[in-house]
């Protein structure tokens, strides 16, 4: 019966159009569904068993990329209820937490969500190290993983300023005034970065922007280069030698 | 210099002219020909749904047991004490205990990514020998008295003895020497021995970072004075 009902669902020309291929029961069609599907031509056809075991990767980068997604949802909907102005931002989040319906538990999930994403990424990083993954060919795949954190970092941090709570405006405060320490150029660099002298509704405004726009547009671009030069050097590091059967 | 001329053609198989690429090494880097392969449809794609779901589920839990903190409205006009910064931060603000922003805001975390991006352009980094392959006494004098040094500029350096990181730093050293002064005999000894130098540096950059974040965290409170979690709770 369920058989039958998928078949109707499946066979017939508009699913066709839209998905070309057949059920995936044969390996070739598993093959049409890896390459002929956007996101999933991301990833090899096929994989070294090696290479997707749990306890290689923990999956790190894929979580990290996860939490990134479910952030960027969550962040969709949040800024359908914020405003970046002082102190309309702080009245938004007692609006969250009194008059939107599980505001509370959308603002918890970005946030959480987001701590653990600077987490993940720095496992991530540290796995890699003790992997040894950063070898030839991959050398600037790394560099861009440093990049890819510092991103993350920066999101993290710009996110931590827009609920203008006392929380928030020390943090940035304290952060910021560290700009100061830059010789020569610190002020004007601090200056830059708050749009005034102190953190005030120009700061709230660039951290906005940037939150929102600037640095994740960046992240996606960067991960989107990262997969691809995993994918061009041949997947998931394996140490030669532990891939598979021995030769010979 | 050749005058530049616009190549165009009907014909796609000959136009613009193609030249023969001879590819001179062998990346894309899969070695093993012979390793067990799966289809990534369904093999990873269900792998990968799975840890998303996973993912998914424990950030709902997390996020309906604990609420994110909220404080009252920013007000520039009080500095509540101690003002922290982010968690991740909370290293780099110990680090400020101890030396001037310049030092701790500045130098140290330029040093930190620079270093970071130039792991894989060291020779040393991508062979990885182990440390105790060979010549002993030598070593165990080298490590012993770097390490020494290292927690004398540690300890003098700064406005206060760097306790966070010196502690790491003799722990580490003593692993590094272990197998050094006792051999290799047990399992355990023998995988410490096995490790190479680059482990070791990441290793003690890894618990410096973490000692220093955890007593950032955890125990520093009003005027960034030593505070105990379990006594005094957690400022943040």
């Amino acid at each position: 019966m369920f058989g039958t009902l998928l078949n109707r669902l499946i066979e017939n020309r508009v699913f066709r159009s839209i998905v070309r291929h057949g059920f995936p029961d044969s390996n070739r069609n598993r093959s049409l569904a890896s390459f002929t599907n956007f996101f999933l031509h991301l990833q090899p056809v096929k994989v070294r068993l090696k290479a997707i075991e749990f306890t290689r990767t923990f999956y790190l980068g894929g979580l990290s990329l996860a939490c990134l997604l479910i952030l960027s949802i969550t962040g969709v909907l949040l800024m359908f209820y914020y405003h970046p102005s002082v102190p309309r931002a702080y009245d938004d989040m007692k609006d969250l937490e009194f008059v939107v319906s599980q505001g509370v538990f959308l603002r918890n999930m970005h946030r959480w969500a987001a701590h653990l994403m600077v987490l993940l990424v720095s496992l991530h990083m540290i796995r890699v190290f003790y992997a040894g993954a950063y070898r030839p060919p991959r050398e600037f795949n790394w560099v861009i993983g440093v990049v890819l954190l510092l991103f993350t970092v920066l999101l993290s941090y710009t996110g931590y300023l827009l609920p203008w709570d006392q929380l928030a405006y020390w943090a940035v405060t304290v952060g910021t005034n560290m700009a100061r320490a830059v010789p020569a150029i610190g002020e004007e660099m601090r200056f830059l970065m708050l749009g005034g002298h102190t953190v005030n509704e120009n700061a709230l405004i660039r951290f906005y922007v940037l939150h929102c726009v600037a640095l994740p547009a960046a992240l996606f671009l960067g991960i989107a280069i990262h997969l691809w030069r995993v994918r061009k050097d041949g997947g998931v590091y394996v140490e030669p030698g532990e891939g598979g059967e021995v030769r010979g | 210099m050749a005058e530049f001329e616009l190549e165009r053609g009907a014909d796609a198989r000959k136009v613009p002219l193609r030249l023969l690429f001879v590819q001179a090494d062998e990346r894309p880097a899969v070695e093993e020909e012979d390793a067990q392969v799966v289809m990534s449809f369904p093999h990873l794609v269900l792998r990968e749904l799975i840890a998303f779901l996973a993912l998914l589920l424990f950030l709902v839990a997390i996020s309906l047991l604990f609420d994110a903190p909220l404080e009252e409205l920013a007000n520039p006009d009080r500095t509540p004490n101690p003002a922290k910064a982010p968690w991740y931060f909370l290293g780099l603000q110990e680090l400020l205990h101890y030396y001037p922003p310049v030092v701790a805001g500045v130098l140290l975390p330029g040093l930190i990514v620079g270093c970071l991006m130039i792991i894989p352009y060291f020779v040393v980094n991508l062979e990885r020998a182990p440390l105790w392959a060979s010549g002993r006494v030598t070593k165990v004098i080298a490590i012993l008295l770097g390490s020494v040094g290292l927690v004398a500029v540690l300890a003098c350096s700064g406005a206060h003895p760097l306790w966070p990181a010196i502690v790491p730093t003799i722990l580490i050293a003593l692993l590094m020497v272990l197998p050094g002064l006792l051999g290799t005999g047990t399992r355990t000894l023998a995988w410490i021995g096995s490790r190479s130098l680059p482990f070791w540096i990441f290793t003690w950059f890894l618990a410096v970072g973490l000692a220093l974040t955890v007593v950032g965290i955890f125990f520093r409170g009003p005027g960034w004075t030593l505070t105990l979690p379990w006594r005094d709770g957690i400022y943040y």
